[in-house]
């Protein structure tokens, strides 16, 4: 897949010397929705920000649509399109002429009928005669959405999309997002919900004190990192595990009376192990009163990752 | 990358024209006003007792300074508040983020304040009639030089902006300095009415040269050659677009 976005090397020192983003590589295929996950403070925005013209760099290159941003700047912004993690409106404006006048700012003439389209997609449409102050936060972010949806992008940041957002709207964003992906829209969000990333990306990111630490499909992320954790109780103890069992990562409890099994990658392995061990447990005629299973999400791998890097570089 | 994208220009001229109209009873009664209290009390009352200046009747002599001043300080607020709300409440990171450059940004922002200016400076100039006799010498060149300075001063209004980091900065320059400046500029009185060395001291003063100019435009008398005012005036804008360009390079103040 041809990339939409290439950074390499990129570097941002605050005023006061904080290192934000170090070395950071990374690119983004076409097409794909990225999801960057990371703790408070990991850079995740500055990352947006240096990408977007909000933040000057110390270092590095970063490409986009195939060409050097800051020598193309102005027909690569014309596609990228931002909402931002604050909440900034303009109080007093209409949310239908705000709205319009993101479509006007990146140079493409005025189009209602689209407008209209975003605002409906959005349950905005309502509101459009609406001054900014009176919609409530979650209708607030949905009008930055609409804003960046404004002048159509081929790429698109979310940060934080749904913070602060309820359930309900948190599903018609993921469907929002998929149906941008469905027009070959290239989406890269970052969030605090794993479940999120989870339900929607299909390439994870995970980055801490501006330092990329992995970066992988999920799926295969989750194979590579993913386990399987299941627990049987027996109604008697045993004394020890038939040989039947050897081929499996199990373990017996001192008392006896728990098998633990710990395996599998994440795409199923660990499930079907599972099924065959109560089956040959019936076979040897041992018997079970209880099986707790437990498939580690992105979330697992995601605090393992972060807590892990944290023992390295402290 | 050379360009200029004439659409979003139009997009943040005519949205900053909106954002004034919403006020537009505000801005515009406010700054008449003012103006109508200074005509009736310097034009009508006092001028009724002053002898003519260089020729002309004093109620008409004080026009061209009072519209200056008008101009100076609206078009310092008006540009130096569309800049720095969007900083203040966050907006401006759409404006950071689009296909616009300093060229797209100075022509929308600072020439819908210059344009909310000319519109008052017309309202001024109207109210005026009511009250003394005036005529104008050189009406294209007054025109002109209008719009020269409400440029100018958009243009010094955007660095403000751009500077300030809280409202009480905003409102302190145009207070501090071009209040003064302005009223020491010969606004009310010719400067050679002034004792030595201060007729001298005045010329270090800019406004001065502002007014004189105005002023010769409407009555073909100034205290200063037209020509060296007309010069001062560019050199002033000349200046804020440097600044203002080395701002967007530099990104001083507008990007982290
Ligand atoms: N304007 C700024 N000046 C100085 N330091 C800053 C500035 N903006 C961010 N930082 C610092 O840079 C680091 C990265 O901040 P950033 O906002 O990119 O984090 P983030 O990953 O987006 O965090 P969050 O999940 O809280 O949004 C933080 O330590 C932050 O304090
Ligand atoms: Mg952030």
């Amino acid at each position: 897949m041809e990339p939409i976005l290439e950074i390499d090397g990129l570097t941002k020192i605050y005023a006061g010397g904080l290192k934000a983003l170090d070395d950071v590589q990374l690119t983004i295929k076409r097409g794909e929705i990225f999801a960057l996950l990371g703790p408070n403070g990991a850079g995740k925005t500055t990352l947006i920000g240096a990408v977007c013209g909000l933040v000057r760099t110390n270092g590095g290159t970063i490409k986009a649509f195939g060409q050097d941003l800051t020598k193309n700047w102005r027909s690569a912004r014309a596609k990228i399109g931002l909402v931002p993690q604050e909440l900034a409106t303009d109080m007093f404006e209409e949310v239908g002429r705000f709205v319009a006048y993101s479509r006007g700012l990146f140079g493409l003439p005025s189009d209602p009928a689209r407008i209209e389209e975003i605002l409906r997609s959005l349950s905005l449409w309502d509101k459009r005669k609406e001054q900014i102050r009176a919609l409530s936060g979650g209708m607030k972010r949905r009008v930055l959405i609409a804003k960046a949806l404004a002048h159509e992008p081929d790429l698109l940041f979310l940060d934080e999309p749904t913070a602060g957002v309820d359930v309900e709207l948190r599903r018609d964003m993921w469907k929002l997002i998929g149906a941008m992906r469905e027009r070959g829209v290239t989406i890269i969000l970052t969030t605090h919900y794993i479940e999120e990333a989870e339900e929607m990306a299909d390439r994870v990111g995970v980055i801490r004190q501006g330092k990329i630490l992995m970066v992988d499909d999920k799926a295969a992320m989750m194979a590579r990192l993913g386990r399987t954790e299941a627990v049987i109780s027996l109604v008697r103890p045993i004394a020890e595990l038939p040989s039947s069992f050897a081929d499996y990562p199990i373990t017996l409890s001192d008392d006896g009376t728990e098998l633990c099994y710990r395996g599998g990658d994440g795409s199923g392995k660990g499930k079907a192990d599972v099924a065959a061990i109560t089956k040959a447990l019936t076979l040897a005629g041992i018997d079970y009163d209880g099986i707790d299973v437990h498939e580690s999400s992105l979330e697992d791998i995601f605090v393992d990752l972060v807590e892990h890097s944290e023992g390295e570089t402290a | 990358m050379i360009g200029f994208n004439v659409r979003s220009t139009w997009a943040i001229y005519t949205r900053e024209l909106m954002r004034a109209l919403r006020t537009a009873f505000q801005s515009i009664l406010a700054p008449v006003l003012t103006t109508s209290l200074y005509f009736i009390v310097f034009g009508a009352a006092i001028g009724e007792r002053m002898p003519d200046l260089g020729g002309v009747g004093y109620g008409a002599f004080i026009v061209p300074g009072l519209l200056l001043l008008t101009l100076l300080s609206e078009s310092t607020s008006n540009a130096s508040f569309g800049i720095y709300m969007p900083r203040f409440t966050g907006t401006i990171y759409e404006l950071l983020s689009a296909p616009v450059g300093v060229a797209e940004t100075l022509v929308g922002f600072v020439g819908a304040a210059a344009t909310k200016s000319l519109i008052l400076a017309s309202i001024i100039l109207l109210t005026a009639t009511l009250f003394v006799d005036y005529s104008i010498a050189h009406p294209v060149l007054a025109i002109g030089y209008i719009m020269l300075v409400a440029a100018s001063f958009s243009l010094f209004g955007f660095i403000l902006g751009v500077w300030a980091d809280s409202f009480e900065k905003l409102g302190i320059i145009p207070q501090l300095f071009l209040l003064p400046l302005t009223f020491l500029g010969g606004t009310f009185y010719s400067i050679d009415m002034l004792p030595k060395p201060w007729d001298t001291i005045a010329l270090f003063n800019p406004i001065v040269y502002l007014v004189s100019g105005l002023r010769w435009t409407f009555y073909g008398t100034s205290d200063v050659n037209i020509w060296v005012s007309f010069g001062m005036t560019i050199g002033f804008l000349i200046l804020c677009v440097g600044i203002i360009a080395y701002i967007f390079k530099t990104g001083w103040r507008l990007r982290d």
